[in-house]
């Protein structure tokens, strides 16, 4: 083993990235760089619906600049969970733009496509076969919750990375991948041990999160005998001791603790010692690899359709009386509803209150508010955008006129910021998958396809 | 007494996947973190207390090399489903930043 340098362009794929910072890391000769295209942070409607987080412009600003990079320095191009959430439709739209780019920009290259979406039947076999688990806090999978599912992906680990580069792929676009493993691939198939590799993939997931001050900013690690040494690549910030090790605390239930498939990444031990006022040596990690190989599976199953209004008030008689107001709205809401044919049963009407208990639901510990505004989303779900839309249309008016005592201004109780003031939000979808499942081997359940560019 | 948020260089939360969220709490240096750590304010009772969950729900662990504390507990809706106030789960540190520390 060698130094094997990697560099990381941003924490998502389509965030951007200063091209003086790529071209600061380009010219300190990494040995693979890449991006990680998401995660299930910003919910489920992605996966359940197939749509991209970031857009396609966006995203396809970002690769083409790497592509670029990659292709000069004849390097591998590595993005993990393409399109945010990783499924079918969301890795057809990245390896589109890669298609697009390379024919624009007349390049030549060997590309790997990694599919993550997984054969539902597969997954109810493995289920009555006991290989497969709940995570904390979610139910036990069922078939009907596998059968709801739009669709399921699994977290593929690093092995399908190390086999696309070992099938000499110049460019690697994955569904849904654990976000350190396509770097912990390529630093273990340059014979790197897996501890450093990956400890590296976990900050280099992030990008120049690590760094101080934050920002969509690229960083480089270096895998070496020792440990990693981490730095950004913009000038303007700087990886300290502290900002490397709190980033070891990110988006993970352990500050210590790190489970990957096939093993756990523990850093207890680690110590972060500065080796430049901007490069932080990391060592003492270990890796402990399972008994049993596992990846995560992640679903989500349709809702029904959302409808939503906003809107507020700044009348301090009506703030005064508030619950008792929305409990009037409802009532008149679930009434005329019934008249035109909606049972109560067929919609969920939520309205949040901003300025009260917007932010923290029924964790909210303030009682009483001291704002003199609130500001109000009136939210329908039902089976069909159509009944949402006309729920949620009847909501509004009665938001607008359900009388209240002591009312002064009989015109209006809502100041409404837009015209039209309904807004269809679409299909409403809710984590349904997310579990655990044992492989007999890493690569089984993610085909490779090559194609020649 | 100071509070979190006059005494902590971090006091923030977010999603650790979609059906529970992650607070970390760190601090600037080591004797401040040592002080916080030996009062035993920053605790699992009291984030079960804060966030209204059980106190065998709450995963709280102390980091000494990050100077910092990390408590994940479950979310009351899972990230994105009906009547989620919060996707991404970052602003749900909220409720610990008036905690009083003996610092």
């Amino acid at each position: 083993m060698s130094n094997f340098r990697m560099l990381s362009t941003s924490g998502l794929l389509g965030y951007g990235f200063p091209e003086e910072s790529l071209r600061n890391g380009l010219a300190r000769d990494p040995h693979m760089i890449g991006v990680d295209g998401g995660s299930t942070d910003p919910g489920p409607h992605y996966l359940g619906s197939g749509k991209t987080l970031n857009s396609r412009r966006a995203m396809k600003r970002d690769i083409k600049l790497m592509l670029i990079g990659a292709r000069a320095h004849h390097i591998p191009l590595v993005i993990g969970s393409c399109g945010g959430a990783g499924g079918e439709p969301h890795l057809q739209v990245v390896a589109d733009i890669v298609r697009e780019l390379a024919r624009e920009e007349k390049l030549n290259f060997k590309l790997a496509l990694i599919h993550s979406e997984q054969d539902k039947q597969w997954v109810k076999d493995r289920r009555a076969a006991g290989k497969v688990r709940a995570l904390r806090g979610v139910p036990e999978l069922a078939d009907d919750a596998i059968d709801k599912a739009e669709r399921i992906v699994g977290m593929m680990g690093s092995e399908p990375f190390m086999a696309a580069l070992d099938a000499g792929a110049d460019v690697i676009l994955a569904g849904r991948s654990s976000d350190p493993a396509p770097w912990a691939g390529g630093a273990m198939r340059d014979q790197c041990a897996p501890a450093p590799s990956w400890y590296s993939g976990k900050l280099l997931e992030c990008g120049a999160t690590a760094a101080w001050p934050k920002g969509h900013d690229c960083l480089l690690v270096e895998v070496n005998a020792g440990g990693i040494v981490v730095e950004a690549t913009n000038p303007i910030r700087f990886c300290t001791p502290n900002s490397v090790a709190a980033q070891s605390l990110h988006e993970n239930p352990h500050p210590h603790l790190h489970q990957e498939p096939g093993g756990m990444l523990d850093t207890t031990d680690c110590t972060f010692t500065a080796v430049s006022d901007r490069a932080v040596r990391v060592e003492g990690m270990q890796w402990r690899p399972d008994d049993v190989y596992t990846v995560k599976l992640e679903g989500a199953q349709l809702l029904g359709h959302r409808a939503i209004t906003i809107c507020g008030t700044r009348d301090p008689g009506l703030i005064a009386q508030f619950d008792s107001f929305l409990e009037s709205v409802r009532e008149n809401v679930s009434t005329k509803a019934s008249a035109f044919g909606v049972a109560p049963e067929d919609y969920r009407l939520n309205i949040r209150v901003y300025g009260r208990d917007g932010v923290m639901g029924a964790r909210e510990k303030v009682k009483q508010t001291l704002s003199h505004e609130l500001g109000v989303v009136a939210e329908v779900i039902a089976d069909d955008q159509e009944t949402a839309n006309d729920v949620l249309a009847m909501a509004r008016p009665q938001l607008l006129h359900v009388d209240f005592p002591g009312r002064l201004c009989k015109e209006g109780n809502m100041a409404f910021p837009f015209s039209p003031s309904d807004i269809s939000c679409g299909p409403v979808y809710r984590f349904n998958v997310f579990h655990v499942v044992q492989l007999d081997d890493p690569l089984s359940i993610f085909p490779i396809e090559y194609e020649s560019l | 007494m100071r509070t979190i948020q006059q005494c902590a260089v971090m006091c923030r939360s977010k999603n650790a996947g979609p059906f529970e969220v992650t607070i970390d709490i760190a601090f600037a240096d080591r004797e401040t973190y040592e002080k916080v750590k030996a009062s035993g304010v920053v605790c699992a009772q009291l984030i079960a207390e804060r966030y209204s969950v059980a106190v065998g729900d709450v995963i709280f662990t102390a980091y000494d090399a990050g100077l910092a504390f990390k408590a994940t507990i479950p979310r009351a809706v899972s990230a994105g489903d009906f009547g989620d106030t919060d996707v991404y789960g970052c602003q749900q540190h909220a409720l610990l930043l008036d905690v009083e520390l003996p610092v």
